[in-house]
């Protein structure tokens, strides 16, 4: 890169950089580090004293079934949300850059579910699903299914599932769009003047060259299914019936608030900074490969 | 060209009605149970014609809240809106700043800080959540705008962005600002903030839905009703339980929750999807 023209000042730039650096450090790497302490500390049950457990407290997670289970909640949570939501964003993008005609007014109508906050997405479905007045588990009694997520927890679970997912869908949709009309119409033509058909065309030239757009959304699609649920989770289950809805996220949360248990709830927190490392790691590398490609 | 014609064609439009419809199905009835009566809600199955009773549900709402909540709504609507605004005008200027700083001066440490503003991307609320509530209680916070606020005005993104954009600005133009004489923030002030405008827009977008829509942090910082956010208040509202719950003031709630952010992202759409893919980059 080339050197820029730049100004000459001993006090300004620090000026300049001081509010952010000043939150940062305030809010975000102090906090971080006293995680990261906490997280090697067990404190006694007045908060009086407390000591050095090197890495018990991490022992203890991975040994305690409701962790485990958390884990794995979150596990089939995410899977579900990013298959969901990339799978039907897809076919919607794929749809809406067919549609020579009124392509702008169906993007227009699907990419509003962005701005409504998950615990309000959470809200609408738990709506429509409440066992005694929904009209979704209405219509299912009157199928013979009798819904109620309170107490089952696989119903539950696909109730969270399909508002974390009606919420995701916009966001995937507005990035295959653009995706899809990145993709040269001459290729396109080229294959059907070959005789490739619609099907086949879509297979073997427009997926693929939708497949780097397809993997950096599976990331930010597996990011949000971890953190940004936090909304729905709580407003809609609380995390149950029976822990058979508490995500990580939401654990770490009960744990530090409701169960109290600060070592413990650091040592999480310690994991899901580690989690995070890991997908942003993930998401840059691939976005210096974009370049490139 | 390619055919476009055929059965194809209404395939095509068969799915995109369904999707539309299926994305507006949860607000349609949302919107219907926000229009009628709490007994015709609880009459399984509750009808789906709009009612007559849209605005005396959501002057209930507005002005007295529920019952047993009794917060009026438009008291949350304002704490939701100031937080919003101020969590994205804040984090636009600091971002502008530290952007400016890192691409047009030379400084010890410039690459330190600006590492240390990349490491807040790794840096979720949810990762650090006692320790920073802990922070923000010290320093007497809680239930305040400030604490609302001030904690989630860092951004990494914002400040990338506008590190991208600014190197692609050309040197002539510091170069003939400096020749009439004028300093750095001279410069930053006239030239660089307005030509940021389209960035500025875009990133505003983006930044006002995630303020308006937070919800773990104003459920940690707050515990006075009178700062809850609406989002926060919906909750509340429903904290009830099942049989005591007003559920079309409820419903009208939670439209006015959606309403400010939908506008948003519906009225400046071109900005929102320029946000949107730049701020992922």
């Amino acid at each position: 890169m080339r050197e820029r023209v730049t100004y000459r000042s001993k006090v300004l730039p620090y000026l300049l950089v001081a509010p952010q650096i000043a939150v940062t450090i305030v809010f975000f790497l102090w906090p971080a580090s006293q995680a990261l302490y906490q997280s090697v500390q067990r404190q006694d049950p007045f908060g009086l004293r407390t000591r050095f457990v090197g890495l018990d407290n991490f022992v203890a997670i991975f040994e305690d079934p409701g962790y485990l289970h958390s884990l794995q909640v979150t596990a089939v949570f995410s899977i579900c949300v990013a298959t969901l939501a990339l799978g039907l964003a897809l076919l919607l993008a794929v749809a809406a850059d067919r549609a020579v005609r009124g392509a702008t007014t169906y993007k227009t109508l699907l990419i509003w579910p962005y701005a409504v906050a998950p615990a309000v997405a959470g809200v609408l479905w738990m709506f429509l699903f409440n066992p005694t007045i929904g009209s979704v588990s209405y219509a299912l009694r009157t199928l013979g299914y009798g819904w109620n997520h309170l107490l089952d927890g696989t119903e539950a679970m696909v109730l969270v599932v399909l508002a974390a997912t009606w919420k995701q869908i916009s966001y995937n949709f507005i990035f295959f769009l653009a995706g899809l009309q990145a993709i040269p119409k001459s290729l396109i033509e080229a294959a059907a003047i070959d005789g490739a058909g619609p099907n086949r065309r879509f297979w073997t030239i427009v997926l693929p060259l939708l497949s780097p757009t397809a993997f950096f959304l599976l990331v930010v699609n597996v990011v949000y299914a971890f953190f940004d649920t936090f909304g729905i989770i709580h407003s809609v289950t609380s995390g149950g019936p029976a822990r058979a809805t508490e995500i990580l996220v939401y654990k770490v949360f009960y744990d530090a608030f409701e169960a109290l248990d600060l070592g413990g709830s650091a040592a999480q927190s310690v994991i899901l900074m580690v989690i995070v490392i890991g997908l942003t790691v993930v998401q840059f590398r691939y976005v210096e490969r974009r370049v490139h490609y | 060209m390619v055919e476009k014609q055929g059965i194809g064609v209404w395939v095509t439009h068969a799915i995109l009605v369904l999707g539309v419809a299926i994305v507006a199905f949860p607000i349609y009835v949302t919107f219907v149970a926000s229009s009628l009566t709490l007994r015709e809600v609880l009459d399984a199955p509750m009808t789906l014609v709009p009612g007559p009773h849209l605005w005396e549900n959501y002057r209930t709402a507005l002005f007295h809240g529920t019952k047993m909540n009794g917060t009026p709504v438009i008291g949350m609507l304002w704490n939701s809106l100031v937080m919003a605004l101020v969590i994205a005008a804040g984090k636009i200027v600091i971002s502008l700043l530290s952007a400016f700083a890192v691409v047009y001066f030379r400084f010890p440490f410039r690459m330190v800080f600006f590492w240390m503003i990349f490491i807040t991307l790794m840096l979720p609320v949810e990762v650090r959540i006692l320790p920073t509530y802990k922070v923000v209680s010290d320093l007497e916070m809680l239930n305040s705008f400030g604490g609302l606020t001030v904690p989630l005005i860092a951004s990494a993104t914002a400040t990338f962005l506008f590190r991208q954009f600014f190197m692609t600005v050309p040197d002539e133009l510091v170069e003939a600002t400096k020749i009439d004489g004028a300093g750095p923030m001279r410069f930053f002030k006239d030239v660089l903030v307005p030509l940021s405008r389209t960035n500025i827009a875009a990133l505003f977008v983006i930044l006002f839905i995630y303020g308006w829509n937070q919800y773990l942090w104003p459920l940690l910082i707050t515990t006075d009703h009178r700062m809850d956010t609406i989002v926060i208040g919906i909750k509340r509202m429903l904290a009830a339980g099942d049989d005591q719950i007003e559920w079309p003031v409820v419903m009208a709630t939670t439209m006015l929750a959606m309403i400010p952010p939908v506008f948003v992202v519906v009225a400046m759409q071109r900005w929102f999807v320029k946000g949107l893919v730049d701020s992922e980059k």
